[in-house]
């Protein structure tokens, strides 16, 4: 378990953007009547999109939204640690996966990158543009060791080409997600040992076909 | 040819993203082709096809999949039935949902409509984990194509009702278990429910659900259309079909891929993972099915296949199909240290034995790693070990106990050196300087 709480600095207000707003009640619409709360998770996601973390107004407001106990948002905020408590870096939010396959390609030494250039790790960096953070599994293990930076994965990295990364990101660019080492996907390096018939393109695949096994031909 | 399975055999023909991920790269490639036949049967044919495949729920499980539907109420009442995919891929290892999410998700959608059917459902939710930000971006997409092609919907083309809509989580590995994921799905912590009651019964909103992996249902509108002896040649008896394998750790090229069950680990890993990092000579071991499992050491791994008997009968488990290879160089007390590190992270906190014993097994396994333990205390950790699995209402403290288990039967000499050395270079050691919190 992670024990986690707000922050001890809190805004005095929180106010939905429009865009907000209206994601969340798309959100809400796509559940049946009266089951508003499954769009807790979706709509505190979107208020961290909106403001960078959660803040203890925001859960008050999402708790009205939704028609819940603010202490029932509260709880779904701090269990999933998803959820940032307290502000993030203005650039980069960097979460760098450290379980076992990626450690074992290295993901110590991106964790080193980031230690030396952010500082520690669940701390605003000194010029406030970044925040990292060491994470669990990201599900992305054909391509350790990766990052998580504002939502997107990259891929296949080194500290060199990790580093450069990071500066792409203080420099206010938006470096393109995916494999470092231009990989197609989760495809081996260097090209799939699959998928290489041609024949399986040509379009054959969508014509009418009967579908076998089908009841009255097993009786007939 | 690569691996034991022949282009013509695969389900996933966009795996890798190359081509259209869209609705008309998906008709080409064969997805939606004789749906409204399929759809037209009953839901009886539907479950007997699928028996008749042998597919098993390929979220790690390894449930058989065709009956799991039967169990769902026979008649439609005023309790509505879901459908509710399990997206939710945190399983160290395990990065397959993934691609199909990414890069075939019409076949998803489409195994959504026809598993809806068989279970008299009109409503299938997909469950996707919070980080896959990108994932679900395509997702939606590809479910707002599907919609507007009225491929599903109320009054489709298929003759079934049938609305797909997405959840997503708040990146917490526990919601992978099936009653954690209904509690995320509802707006809550997700902590396992007891069962009974079980989901067929009474899961989402009180209602009858049945949970299925991605890459259970992603697979269902291909068997349908090739049929149900089609995918039961491929694999053993028990193991049937094809499935998508994963490659991490010290191996050349890893990546993923789709082969037929039953192919050995050592064919996976040499013809489609590039062999292991200095040769098949300088493997160490092999965790085959996500971190979850007992990993089996090299010797083993030179016979072992990729079914559900074999590795169980090895102390392992096919799990998700996901490997992690270790080569001789590295440091598996270190590894399992890391992997004991991510359940004590994930424990929801629910049951004592797993919320207190996943931080005292890390705190301990931490130890083990410079040696600096009593040698007693190998036999405490398996102890407790063997105590925390079993005791929890999910399976988590199960998948925490059994890789330190999978570790101390194979290489446990290695923790005794580590612990000889450290107390041969500390002359006066007088016990553990940590206690056990």
């Amino acid at each position: 378990m992670s024990v986690r709480r707000l922050s001890p600095n809190q805004p005095a207000s929180f106010t939905f953007s429009p865009e907000t707003l209206k994601a969340a009640q798309g959100w809400m619409a796509n559940f049946p009547a009266g089951k508003q709360q499954s769009a807790v998770v979706p709509t505190l996601w979107l208020v961290q999109k909106q403001e960078g973390w959660i803040s203890e107004p925001a859960i008050r407001a999402v708790a009205d939204l939704l028609g819940m106990p603010a202490i029932r948002v509260l709880e779904v905020a701090t269990f999933y640690t998803m959820f940032m408590l307290e502000p993030v870096g203005t650039h980069a939010l960097v979460q760098v996966c450290g379980t076992t396959p990626c450690q074992t390609r290295g993901s110590e030494g991106l964790m080193a990158v980031c230690k030396r250039k952010i500082g520690a790790q669940n701390h605003l960096s000194a010029d406030g543009k970044f925040y990292w953070q060491e994470v669990e599994c990201m599900g992305a293990c054909a391509n350790a060791p990766m990052a998580a930076i504002n939502d997107y994965y990259y891929e296949d990295l080194t500290p060199e080409s990790f580093e450069a990364l990071l500066d792409d990101f203080a420099a206010g660019k938006k470096p393109k997600p995916g494999s470092a080492i231009g990989r197609q996907g989760s495809a081996p390096e260097g090209g799939p040992t699959s998928l290489t018939d041609e024949k399986l393109f040509d379009g054959s695949l969508g014509k009418k076909i009967k579908i076998p096994n089908l009841p009255t031909k097993a009786s007939a | 040819m690569a691996g034991i399975l022949a282009d013509k055999d695969r389900i996933f023909l966009n795996l890798y993203g190359q081509r259209d991920w869209g609705l008309e790269g998906a008709k080409a490639r064969g997805a939606w082709n004789g749906t409204k036949d399929i759809v037209a049967q009953t839901p009886e044919w539907i479950c007997d096809q699928i028996k008749a495949s042998g597919l098993r729920g390929r979220g790690g499980a390894g449930f058989a999949t065709g009956l799991k539907w039967t169990f769902m109420p026979k008649q439609e009442s005023e309790r509505p039935h879901y459908l509710l995919v399990n997206a939710d891929e945190s399983e160290p290892g395990a990065c397959k949902d993934r691609d199909i999410l990414r890069n075939d998700p019409h076949l998803l959608i489409e195994g959504c409509l026809i598993a809806c059917k068989a279970m008299r459902s009109h409503q299938a939710y997909i469950y996707i984990r919070g980080e896959y930000v990108h994932e679900r971006e395509r997702l939606t997409a590809a479910i707002k194509q599907a919609y507007e092609a009225k491929l599903i919907g109320k009054g489709n083309i298929h003759g079934w009702d049938c609305d797909v809509g997405i959840q997503h989580g708040g990146g917490a590995y526990i919601c992978g278990d099936e009653t954690a994921l209904m509690e995320s799905f509802e707006g809550k912590k997700g902590q396992p429910r007891l069962k009974p009651p079980f989901p067929a019964g009474a899961g989402i909103y009180g209602c009858p659900t049945t949970v299925n992996n991605v890459e259970t249902i992603s697979v269902v509108g291909t068997i349908l259309r090739r049929g149900g002896d089609w995918f039961a040649q491929f694999g053993t008896e028990k193991s049937t079909g094809t499935k998508l394998f994963a490659g991490s750790g010290h191996l050349n090229t890893p990546c993923v891929v789709e082969d037929a069950v039953g192919i050995s680990v050592k064919q996976l890993i040499e013809d489609h993972f590039g062999g292991v990092r200095g040769g098949w000579g300088n493997l160490k071991a092999v965790i085959p099915g996500g971190i979850s499992v007992r990993m089996i050491p090299a010797e083993e791994a030179e016979v072992a296949v990729m079914t559900y008997e074999d590795l169980q009968a090895r102390g392992s488990g096919l799990g998700t199909g996901t490997m992690i290879v270790f080569d001789k160089d590295a440091d598996l007390v270190k590894a399992i240290a890391r992997a004991s590190y991510f359940y004590k992270h994930e424990s929801c906190g629910q049951c004592t034995p797993c919320r207190e014993g996943t931080g005292w097994m890390w705190r301990v396994m931490e130890r083990m790693v410079t040696g600096e333990a009593e040698m007693s205390e190998i036999d405490m950790l398996l102890d407790v070990a063997s105590q925390v699995e079993g005791h929890t209402i999910c399976g988590l403290g199960d998948a925490a106990a059994w890789p330190i288990q999978g570790l101390f039967r194979h290489f446990r000499h290695e923790v005794e050196d580590r612990i000889t050395q450290y107390r041969a270079r500390k002359g006066s050691y007088a016990g553990a300087s940590i206690a056990a919190e």
